[in-house]
Formats: structure tokens, sequence, C-alpha cells
């Protein structure tokens, strides 16, 4: 008995969201921010490259707002009752830019040999593969060692694209003078990169979804500036501005411009959460009275409509609400100084000084270590800033020489591809800024993550995450602000470009300009 | 010295420049008893504009910080910087060029090839340098100020004991067996004093402009408030709250230009033969 969900259930629910008639042509003229260092996603996966590269790479699958899959170059999809096969079935009509047939050996090829080669958050992921096959043209058979239950999440294009195996079979793939013109299956196609000014790509007229895209261009722009962005906008040399290209405090008097639509989806894949490092190991922050004392001192409120525009959310704990298995079943922490204070009384805190490190990310991110020292100040936390660059930042948080420290993380849409890295306590070591920082060591919170990730039933897994976050947030490992509300900022007669779970990096495939 | 305050008062800038230092000094004295609350502490909401509310005649920033306690606060920081890293400055210099004046000859290269070394730097981005790898902080800025201003007095300080060093009364001193040490310190600098204090009053000007300059570019002390980070900080919101960086642009601008107008009356007052030029 299999499971099936079927191309036809999943277009109609496409087009009931569609509410007008989308009309064919026209440019999109976009910031990029930063200018990208490579458009081959299969090689370079940060922002701004996954922001282009998505309208030219494909993954089997796209997701929604909700994180549900959704048809992509796969038209549907099984998943046998164990949880150990996923049989994918293709389009039969795909073709790369360059013209030639894409089939099942192009989606081995990638996911089997070139990404395991050079991706590594992919890569970690398929150590769960056993197998990767394609019986004919059109169908992928994985065969897994044991249930992964987030495995059906990792088939977009920014975690696994599809690359063309015509082109990089048995090259050197970092050197292969293609990654200049990248070639995708794409609703676009690459057409110009003139460094430093703009990236343009055109409209793939043989797409294999009828009638799409709608429009004839996109125009990335590369400004360096972040003033002058906010100015391009205001002239009209651009219409979009996607989250994070102009400062926070340029977003309100942008957003009020006539014409001017504002959103903060699109993020609900990447889940930006950002918290506090609390160094778990020693000084006042060893103790968990403490920790809690920061949590209760902290008006995240007040950050979040100072700093973020009011967009985003007080997180509640280490799982955001977008991402799945988040529970809201977990102790509260509402600003209370008068409940720090007697926290810190309880526990005996003689006020040590404690050094707290903001992220080097910026105006907001100062002004926002500068408010949490003055919210801790007034609970009688001595803190002093401590400021860096980007680069003593990474080595500071990678030697866990600090007490507090700013920082914010994707989390992939599961606990287990972005939560737990971040808590389990086999990934204690020094030398990255990504894993278990804070020195949390709790071998019940393994247990349960450990359990969680190769539970084969939603349900199962929504019980064992909901016990690991409630353990968390009673313990408070990190001090954990805000779920970040990244504005997307567009005309409004731009129709369509937010519809899924990463917004606009694969966005340009619904979207359309009304005249 | 009442002839002294005659020929200072006759220059009415300086007196200008006078008052206003009295007023920024009492201010940053005054500082915590004129505002009790932290600077940083958030009492309103952000971007309130000036006069809107009785209590914040200057407005607040982007986290409702009160402007006018902030400037008040800043003036402390910036005087304190201001003077130490001067005093600092001159303890460096005064004796380079003190012992490169009195000795001449291969002292003398040495300890000016040494100075020109550091005069060949373009001083601001020395400074840079220097906070940038040892932290921000009020001690590495006072350091970095000094080490990149004690140049010039090192110069003067020789040229003046260059000329005084062959004046009579100093061969006699010579000749009566008094060491070198005590030549220097009795007998020279003394009488190079009234330039050292003249230079001194535009150094601290300069090294008020330098750790405001420093601040503005986020290398300053995050955990004080000073003029430059104020104005640094508002920068990125200058088109919706121009208050935030105009109130400390004015305050820097007083107190520059106090010193300086400061520094030129003690220059006439203590070159009583060069008072009088353009008149």
């Amino acid at each position: 008995m299999l499971t099936r969900l079927t191309t036809l259930a999943a277009a109609l629910l496409v087009s009931t969201a569609l509410n007008a008639e989308p009309v064919t042509g026209g440019r999109a003229n976009v910031v990029i921010q930063p200018e990208p260092p490579s458009l081959m996603m299969g090689l370079v996966q940060n922002g701004p490259t996954q922001m282009v590269a998505g309208q030219i790479y494909e993954g089997l699958l796209r997701y929604d707002q909700k994180l549900q899959p959704m048809p992509q170059l796969a038209k549907s999809w099984d998943v046998s009752e164990d949880g150990l096969t996923y049989t994918f079935h293709l389009h039969d009509n795909v073709k790369w830019h360059d013209g030639k047939p894409f089939t099942s050996a192009d989606v081995v090829f990638s996911a089997d040999v070139f990404l395991r080669e050079t991706h590594a958050r992919l890569r970690t992921s398929l150590e769960h593969v056993e197998s990767i096959t394609a019986p004919d043209d059109t169908t992928v058979i994985f065969k897994l060692k044991e249930p992964f239950g987030p495995f059906l999440g990792i088939f977009e294009a920014g975690t696994m694209p599809m690359v063309p195996k015509h082109i990089y079979e048995g090259t050197e793939y970092k050197s292969n003078p293609a990654n200049n013109t990248p070639i995708g299956t794409g609703p676009f196609k690459f057409k110009e990169w003139v460094k430093g000014s703009h990236i343009l790509l055109t409209k793939n007229e043989d797409y294999y979804e009828e009638g799409k895209p709608y429009l004839d261009e996109i125009y990335w722009h590369i400004i360096p500036d972040a003033a002058s962005r906010a100015v391009a906008y205001e002239t009209g040399v651009v219409d979009i501005l996607p989250g994070g290209s102009i400062e926070n405090f340029d977003v309100q008097r942008v957003s009020e411009m006539e014409n001017t639509c504002i959103t903060d989806k699109g993020w609900e894949y990447f889940g930006p959460l950002s918290w506090m490092w609390l160094n778990n190991r020693e000084g006042p922050t060893a103790d968990k009275r403490f920790r809690q004392a920061v949590m209760y001192a902290m008006d995240r409120n007040f950050a979040r409509d100072a700093l973020w525009n009011g967009l985003g959310k007080v997180a509640k704990g280490p799982v955001s609400s977008s991402t799945r298995f988040f529970s809201d079943e977990v102790t509260n922490y509402d600003y209370d100084p008068e409940k720090a204070k007697a926290l810190l009384a309880e526990m005996g805190y003689k006020g040590e000084t404690v050094r707290l490190l903001p992220l080097p990310y910026g105006e907001t991110w100062q002004r926002w270590a500068e408010a949490v020292k003055q919210n801790l100040d007034e609970v009688g936390i001595n803190v002093e800033l401590v400021s860096t660059d980007v680069a003593g930042w990474n080595q500071k948080l990678a030697e866990w020489d600090y007490d507090i420290a700013f920082t914010y993380l994707y989390q992939y849409g599961d606990p287990a591809l972005g939560v737990a890295r971040t808590y389990l306590s086999t990934n204690i070591a020094k030398g990255s800024q990504w894993n278990n920082v804070e020195g949390y060591d709790n071998k019940e919170v393994d247990a349960l993550f450990d359990k969680a990730a190769v539970a084969v039933t939603a349900e199962e897994r929504q019980k064992l995450y909901t016990e690991v976050q409630q353990k968390l947030v009673d313990d408070v490992p990190v001090a954990w602000l805000l779920e970040l509300g990244f504005p997307t900022i567009y005309r409004c007669n731009v129709k369509d470009l937010v519809t899924t779970a990463i917004g606009v990096n694969d966005g340009f495939k619904n979207a359309y300009i009304e005249k | 010295m009442a002839d002294f305050w005659k020929r200072f008062s006759r220059n009415r800038g300086a007196v200008i420049g006078i008052i206003i230092l009295a007023i920024v000094v009492l201010v940053a004295v005054l500082a915590p008893l004129l505002f009790p609350q932290s600077p940083w502490r958030m009492v309103q909401r952000p971007f309130l504009p000036p006069l809107a509310m009785e209590q914040y005649p200057l407005g607040t920033d982007a986290l409702g910080r009160n402007v006018i306690s902030g400037l008040a606060y800043g003036a402390q920081v910036s005087l304190l910087v201001g003077l130490v890293s001067t005093v600092a400055a001159l303890l460096i210099g005064i004796p380079i060029g003190a012992l490169a004046g009195y000795f001449g000859g291969w002292v003398d290269d040495a300890l000016m090839r040494f100075t020109e070394f550091f005069q060949t730097v373009p001083s601001f981005a020395l400074a840079i340098v220097l906070v940038a790898i040892f932290e921000p902080s009020i001690q590495s800025i006072i350091a970095a100020i000094a080490i990149v201003s004690w140049p010039p007095v090192a110069r003067l300080v020789r040229g003046e004991v260059m000329s005084l060093r062959s004046r009579e009364y100093v061969e006699a001193a010579i000749l009566s067996g008094q060491t070198n040490l005590t030549i220097i310190l009795r007998q020279v600098l003394p009488n190079t004093l009234s330039p050292i204090i003249v230079l001194a009053s535009l150094m601290v000007a300069t090294a008020i402009l330098l750790e405001s300059s420093l601040s503005f570019l986020g290398l300053g002390d995050p955990n004080m408030m000073s003029w430059g980070y104020m104005i640094g900080a508002a920068r990125t919101v200058i088109r919706q709250a121009w208050w935030l960086s105009f109130f400390p642009g004015v305050a820097i601008l007083l107190t520059v230009l106090a010193l300086n107008l400061i520094g030129e009356g003690l220059n006439d007052a203590l070159n009583p033969r060069l008072a009088r030029r353009g008149k």
C-alpha cells in the first residue's frame, strides 16, 4: 500500500491561490545584496547565490509556506510505509537550458556524485541514504538505511539542486568553465553578468510548465551601499527589495510609499531564529537560574518594535514557529524584571562582569546589543560590551571565549536539520560557530533528539519534539530572542512573487507584473 | 599672573573660548547629578523629536534614549580622552625632543628618524589600525591617540631646546658641573613651556576630534556614550531624525572651537612680542 500525492491535487491547490489572470511579459528589477560569488548553485549556496540561481536551477520539490512538498521536477512521489523507500516520478518533457533532455540519470548524478562531493549540509542528510537508483528515464528511487523523518524536506533547489550530468561528469567541478554560464532546468536562463553592475536572466521559452514563467527578464541590480539601495527603490530604478537589502531603519519610510507592499513571508523554510549564546561552562552563565534571569530581563517585544519594525515574532524556544514540530506548550518568558532579580538573588549573583559580544552585522545588531545590555543592567547584571569584527567574532565563538554572544541561524524546516545541531552534546567541538557552541550537555535531550530524527510517523516525532522543547526551554541553554522577520518590499503590482517557503529564491516562476 | 590675564583677556575670542569650555567642563562634571539615570536607559518611545516633551528637550534616539543626557555623558568621555591622551603624548614627545635637541649628533639623528617613521604614516589610519588590533576600549583609544600625536611635540621641543642649548646660561651651568639631566630639567625645559602649552591646548582639540572620528566609525568604546558614537549611530537614520546627528555635531564643533580660541589666546598671552601681529 502506497500513499500517493497526485499532481492534480497540488495543481488545484495552486490554482485556487491565484485570484487573478496572470499577465505575460515585462522585466523585474530586483536588488541583489551582496553580489554573489558564483551562480553555480551546486558549488556555492550562500544567500545571494540561492536567490539568483534559484531561478536557474531547480530541485525535485518545492515547499509551500506550511512546508508541505509541492511538485517541481518530480510531478509525483511515493513513500513506502516503512519509511525506507522514496520513489520520485519525473516530468518527461524537461530540457536543460542547452536543449539536452533532463532524465533520471541527471538526478542520480547530482545527488549521488556531484552534491555528495560539494554540498556539506546535504552530505550529512545523505548519510541516511543507502542507494539512489534510476529504473527508467523518469523514475528515481532513494533507499534509506533507516527511517529519517526530515527526508522529504531536503529536495528544495538550494539544498539539492539538479546539475547537468552531460556537462559535469568526469570533469573537475570547481574549475569547469561552464560554472560561469550556469545551465539548469529552471524558468529563467542565464544571459549575462557584468561584475559590480548587474546580472540578467531571460525567460526559458521551453519551460516544461505550460505558460510559465510570465516575465520576460529578471534584472538583478548590484548596489553596494545600503542607503543607495533604498534610494534606488524610491526613484523607481528597482521594484523589488528582497529581505535584508536595506537597513531596518529605512524599512518603515520605504514601505510607506505609494503602491508599495511588504511581506515577511517566504522565509519559512529557513526559519531564521536569533538567540544569544550563553556560555554554559563557566562564569555566572553556567548557572541555570542566571540564564533564566536573562530571559526574564529582556524586553523582546520592545526590540522587535524598535529595531525590526514590528516584523518577526518573539521566540518561544529553540524551534521557530514556522519549522515543523514547533510546540508552544512550553514555559513562557515574558518581560519580568522582578522575577529576574529574584532569580539572581536566589543564586547569589555578586555582580561579576559578563562580556557580551554583539553580532558584527551592522547597525541593527549593535543597537540590539545595547538594548539588551541596558535590560540586563536594570536587573543588576554587570555587562561589558566587547566589540569585534566578523573575523574576531568567529574566532571568539569557535574558541568559546565569550560569556554572552548574539547570533542567528537557519532551521531548514525540520528540527533534525537545523535545531538539534545546537543542543546535542555530541556536537560540542571547538572550531565552529554552528555547532553546540554554548556547551550544553544533557543526555536526556540527546536521546530525545536522536529518537525523534528516526521516528517514522509525524505524531511520534511531534510527541518527542514537544518533550525536548519543554526540557530545553526550562534549561535555557541559550537565550532565544526573535524569529527574525526579513521583509520583502515590492511594488504592489508585482503579483505572486512570494508564494513558497523560500520566497523570492524560487518566486519568479509564478510572478507577474500587472500593467 | 595678573599681567597674563590682562593680555589673555585682550583676545576676545579666547575669553569666549574659556566660557564655552567652562560650560562643557561643568556639564561633564555635573552629568551624574543632572541626569542620574544612565544615558543608555531607554526612557521614551524611539525617535521622539526635540521639544516634544519637556523632560527630553533634545528628543530621543533610535532606542528611545535621552539625547541630552547622552550629550552630558559624552562631554565626560570627550574631555577625558582629550586630556589624558594629550598628557600621554606630551610624556612621550617631550623627553624624545629634549634628548634629541640637547645631545644632537647621532642621538638626534636616531631619535628624529624614529619620529619621522611615525610622521610618515597618516595618523588617522594608524590610529584606526591600533584600535582595531587592541579591541576598542577607552584605554586603547587613549593609547592610540597618544601614539599618533606625539611627533609634533618632539619636533617642537627639539627645536626649542636646540636654540636654548647654545645660550650662555646653559654653558654656565655645564661649566658649573651640573649633570645633563639637571640642566635639561632645570634650565632648558622650563623655558620651552609656553609653546608647549599652546600646542597642548590644540592637541586636546585634535584628540577630541580623533576620538569622535573613531567612535563614528564604530571603533569607540562600546560601553561609553560619546559624541562620535552618537553621530555614527545616527548616520543611518539621518533622513528620519536629523536631531540625533545635529546636536552631538554642534557639541563637538563648539568644544573644538573653544579649545582653538583658547590656544590662540594663550599664544598671545605667552608670547607678548607676537601678540600684536595683525593689528
